[in-house]
Formats: structure tokens, sequence, C-alpha cells
């Protein structure tokens, strides 16, 4: 109960620091962003009036007048009535209608994705580990030192070029097929999954060492258990020996990477969306901080934030609950 | 991704000749420094993993001192000779913009690698002073540093960085500020568990009595007994860092007249080098990066072995566990 409570209060905490970050850097950084929008404005031939300024200071939350504890307390109060501010780049829209387009497709690709390469990581990862030694295990871990050392984006960007350029066989921009109408047809959702394919094959293979490296070791070292001995020695068949009684307790750390892993898909997923065009959050985040959208940039951030925050704390919990001796040791 | 799965070495919270340096308290600190570098001199050569990383390492390390002297002035330079395909007289063919992709990859290496390692080396300081000073002092100090290092560990990197970089003017220093401020959380924690251990030893209370000033007995005293860890520590920050600077550069949010990996990147994406067929554009950069990162990794998987018995036997076991906060 201790220990829940501390990790409660210490994620409380973690969020905060993530909102006050997220108030402080802006208004840190060298440049007014209001002062720079109107830069912007003034270049592309539009004359800004007192009353833009007005507004792109609230729009922004940036109240110069104020003193900052003030402006601070009010981003606070806006941030809790979900009161992010409007878009500068699709201007009059609020932020929290541009992260609403995004979220759904970064979190059904990223989903996906973490699914297929913790099914496919593990069981490549079980097999390696009763194989050991053998050929097929002697040439994955050369492989797959390499493939931990590929940047995703550069990989993205392979896979475009063979699969989407040269053989032509999947498309590698946007979600899916533009000249159709969005909805729940038959033609739109095969267009997704056909657009989704790259995508999701680039993150698979990029996070796919990983599983399989943290399933092996740990399969190892858990096959040479005693009760994995006994298992064997009752003569078991050794499918059950190897899924019922080593597997089950060797995937443990793998749980918990896999909660982490769905806090992370936003995370970790931003520059395959943005190699690909993918329409999400990613995305999103990224085509703001080129156009300077700051709204967009800190509500992204925060979203991104919030998401890790809260997929780090189910982890924490999901071991605490499977594995007991983290209970007592973690409190120390 | 990468995030998610630390390295063995990083797991690894006993340091390579813990044993031999237990009772090193009574030598000076030019001795321990000594037996220190002796340590990593074992270390990279006992292990074949080692020593084949450190083979690919130093290659990049030689190109990326002596290889601009080989390379023309006017290899970045724009000419006529737009997207030419690799020749005798352009070994990688040509930019669109006419500039020389091998000069460029040179001159690249130099910037990536030199930047990576700075950029490493103010992360592993970062990490040492917020560690160490955290570790020792214990109380409040502790507790505040700690709860900032949580904070960090588990904020998104990425996205930070994006964030960080869209409000600094762009640059390779700035880069380096920004990768160096999002990455130090890991080794801090690291560096404060060891710190804590070894606060109340022997030596370190006999410095204190001998009236030393705290800063010598962090810096001077402690310290050098953990320069094997962060040496091990420096390898994989220098994996994760040249990630990061990549990633920055291929988002152009660095400085872009510079040949980089990253940068070269960039520009084959939006020049449409992809489309064109160029692949002698966009392969070699990302290829150098991960070679470069398998020589790293390699060195680091070797560490481990080194540094924990258990790995070096055959069947090779390895008990990883699972980077998280610990508040």
């Amino acid at each position: 109960m201790r220990h829940l409570l501390r990790r409660i209060l210490f994620y409380l905490a973690a969020v905060w620091a993530s909102v006050t970050m997220n108030f402080f850097i802006p208004r840190l950084a060298p440049g007014d962003p209001v002062q720079l929008m109107l830069g912007n404005m003034e270049k592309s031939g539009v004359r800004p009036s007192a009353d833009t300024m007005l507004s792109l200071e609230a729009s922004l939350g940036v109240h110069s007048s104020d003193p900052i504890w003030v402006q601070y307390f009010k981003y606070i109060y806006d941030l809790l009535h979900g009161n992010f501010g409007r878009s500068f780049t699709n201007y009059p829209m609020p932020v929290i209608d541009v992260l609403n387009q995004g979220i759904l497709w970064t979190i059904g690709l990223g989903t996906i994705a973490v699914i297929i390469g913790f099914v496919l990581g593990c069981v490549i990862g079980i097999v390696t580990a009763w194989k050991r030694g053998t050929i097929v295990d002697s040439a994955l871990a050369p492989a797959l030192t390499f493939l931990y050392a590929i940047p995703p984006f550069w990989l993205a960007l392979i896979v475009v070029y063979i699969f989407g350029f040269t053989l032509g066989w999947f498309p590698f921009a946007d979600g899916y097929d533009t000249t159709l109408n969005v909805g729940l047809s038959w033609d739109f959702i095969s267009s997704v999954v056909y657009h989704g394919f790259l995508p999701a094959l680039t993150l698979v293979i990029s996070s796919l060492a990983g599983w399989m490296l943290v399933m092996r070791n740990s399969m190892v070292g858990v096959l040479s258990d005693d009760y994995v001995m006994m298992a064997r020695a009752k003569g078991l068949k050794q499918s059950r020996v190897l899924l019922m009684y080593a597997a089950r307790n060797a995937i443990l750390p793998n749980i918990a990477n896999f909660a982490l892993a769905l806090g992370f898909v936003v995370s970790g997923q931003v520059l395959t969306e943005i190699v690909f065009s993918y329409p999400g959050i990613g995305d999103a985040l990224f085509l703001a901080v080129q156009q300077r959208d700051y709204p967009l940039i800190q509500a992204a951030f925060l979203l991104i934030a919030l998401g890790v925050l809260g997929a780090n704390f189910i982890a924490d919990m999901l071991y605490a609950a499977l594995d007991p001796r983290v209970r007592i040791d973690r409190s120390a | 991704m990468a995030e998610l799965f630390p390295s063995q070495q990083q797991q690894q919270q006993q340091p390579i000749g813990q044993v031999e340096f237990t009772q090193l308290g009574a030598k000076s600190f030019g001795e321990r420094l000594g037996d220190g570098l002796k340590a990593v001199w074992h270390a990279l050569t006992i292990n074949s993993k080692v020593a084949a990383g450190s083979v690919i390492v130093l290659i990049f390390l030689l190109v990326a001192v002596f290889g601009p002297v080989f390379v023309p002035a006017s290899a970045n330079a724009i000419s006529h000779n737009g997207s030419l395909s690799p020749s005798s007289a352009h070994w990688l063919g040509t930019t669109s913009l006419g500039q020389d992709i091998f000069g460029q990859l040179i001159l690249g290496t130099q910037t990536s690698v030199l930047w990576g390692f700075f950029s490493g080396l103010l992360v592993t300081v970062l990490s040492i002073v917020i560690g160490l000073v955290g570790g020792y002092f214990g109380g409040v100090v502790d507790e505040i540093l700690s709860f900032v290092t949580n904070v960090f560990l588990v904020l998104p990197g990425i996205p930070l960085m994006l964030v960080l970089a869209s409000y600094v003017p762009p640059g390779s220093l700035t880069i380096a500020l920004v990768v160096a401020g999002t990455s130090w959380a890991f080794g801090a924690r690291m560096l404060r568990a060891q710190t804590l251990s070894m606060r109340s030893r022997e030596f370190v209370t006999a410095a204190r009595s001998n009236g030393e000033s705290t800063a010598r007995v962090i810096f001077y005293e402690i310290f050098p007994n953990q320069l094997s860890l962060v040496a091990a520590n420096f390898v994989s920050t220098m994996i994760q860092v040249i990630l990061a600077f990549a990633t920055l550069q291929f988002l152009n949010l660095g400085d872009s007249l510079q040949a980089s990996w990253g940068g070269m990147l960039y520009w084959a994406n939006s020049q449409n080098a992809l489309l064109a067929g160029q692949w002698w554009w966009f392969v070699p950069p990302g290829a150098c990066i991960a070679v470069l990162g398998a020589g790293l990794s390699l060195i680091n998987f070797g560490i481990d072995e080194v540094a924990d018995p258990r790995l070096r036997s055959e069947p090779k076991i390895k008990v990883p566990k699972i980077k998280k906060a610990v508040a």
C-alpha cells in the first residue's frame, strides 16, 4: 500500500513538472512567440492591429501585462478546463480539435504495430533461447546488434524506397486513399490497412530486436531453473515445458515493457509518422514545430508526456502485481 | 523504441573492477586514475566483442580526425554536375546540387562523430555532477535531485527535443545542448546509487576527517572509484547521442549548411532522392550511423561479459531487468 501511494505521489508530481516545464520553456526561450507571429504576419502582407496582438496573446496564454505567477495559474486553470487555445496554422480551429484528428491514427497504427512486434519478438526470443548455441541463435545475434543500432527514420526511408517506390507494392504517404470518403465503408477500411502497412512494418522491424533480446535473455535464465528441470524430468512434452513452465515466467519483463511500449506509441513513432506523412500526432507535432505553431506544440507535447507518464504508472503497477518481490524491495 | 530497451550494460549496477577498487582509499589520485585506465584497457582487449567494436569505432574516429584532410574543400560546394551516379570521379555520385556525396560523407563523419563525442561528454559531466552530489549529500538535496532525475527519465525524449529545438535558434551547439539536457538522467541515477554505497566507506570518512573540502572528497576521492563505470556508461551514451543528433539534423533543426549524416538524409529526403532512385545518396549516411552504433553496442555487450562472469560462460545467461523510474 505504501509502495502504491509513493508511486501515485511521484506520478502526480511528474505530471505537475511536465505541465510546469511546458509553461516555462516558451517563456525562457529567446524570442517572444507573439512578436514572432506578428513578424510573420507582416511579412505576408497583413498589417496586424492592436486587437490581433491581444487575441494572439490570449490564444497563446501569454498575458504579458500580468506577473508571471498570475500567468502560470491562468495557464493551469485553462488546462484544467480543457482550453488549449487555438492553432495558428489551422486558425481558428482549437488545438484540441487538431489533436483529436490525429490521435486515433496514432493510437491505431501504434497499438497494432506494438502488438505484432511484441508477439513476433517473444516467439523468436523463445525459439532462439531454446535453440541456444545452434546456427539459428549465433546467426541472429550479430544481425540483431546491427538492427538495434539502425536509426528508425532511416529504416523508414529504406522501406519506402524498396516497397513503396521500387516495387510499388504499397502507398507511402497519407493514412488512407484521400479520394475516398471517410466512413465505415469497406473501401475506406481496406485503404487504411493498405496505407498503414509500411509504417507498421517499419515500427515492427525497429522494435523487434528489443523484444527479442529481452525475451531470449530472460528465457535463457529461466530455462536453467530447477523447476524447469523438474518438469522435464517428469517427462512432460517439450512444448508444454517450454510454453507453460518456462515462457510463462520469462515473459514477465516483457509484459511490463509492453505497457511501457503502449505509452511510447506516440513518442516512439513520431519519426515514422513524419517520413510517411501519416496523419497522426507525431506528424502534427512536427508540422507545428516547423511552422512555430506554439499552442499546438505545447498541447501535443503535454498529450505525449501524459501518455508516457500514464503508461509508466501502469507498467509499475502491473509489475508490482505480477511480481511480489518488487513491492518489497522497491520501497526501500 | 530504443529507450525502452536499455542495453545490458546500462542495467549493470556493478562496475568493472569493483572488487579491486574497494581497498584503494590510500592510493593517490594519479595512481587510481592509472588503475582506472588500466581497467579500461584491460576491458578493451580481453573480449572479442569489445575488440571488434573498438576496431569499428577506431576506424570512424580516424576518418573523423584525418578524413577531411584528404577531402578537397570543394566537396560540399555546389556545382553544375548535379545528380550524377557513382563514378571514379565521384565515388558515391553527387547530390542534386552537385555536391560530392563521398566527400560529404567524410566531412559528415567528422561533424557527427565529434559533435556526438562532445555531447556525450556533456551528458556524462552532467550526470556525474548531479549523481555524485545527490548521492553524497543525501537528505533534501538528494530528494530534489532524484526527483528531477526521475522526471527526466520518464519524459518522452524525442518530443521533448523537438519542442526544445523549436524554441532555440538552430545550430550544432544548440542541438548538443538540447541532446545533453534530455539524456543525462539515466547515468545520473546509476552514479547516485553507486555514490550512495560509497559515501560511508572508510576512505571517505578518513578524507573528511582530514579536513578535505566537500568538493575534493566528492570529485577526488569518490569519483575516481567510479571511473570504469563512467567510461562504460559513456559508450552507451554515445550511441544514444549520435542517434539523437542525427534525428534532429534529419528534421532540419540543426545547421543545414554543414555536412552531417542526419543533414545528408534530410537533403536526400527533401530533394526526392528516393523517387529518383538515388540510393547512393540516402543509403551511406544511415549505414554509417548503424555501423558505428553497432560497433558501440558490441563494446557495450562485451563490457557486460567482462563485468559479469555469468554472461561470459557458455551458455551465455543474461538476466535483464527493466529500466524504470524509482522514486
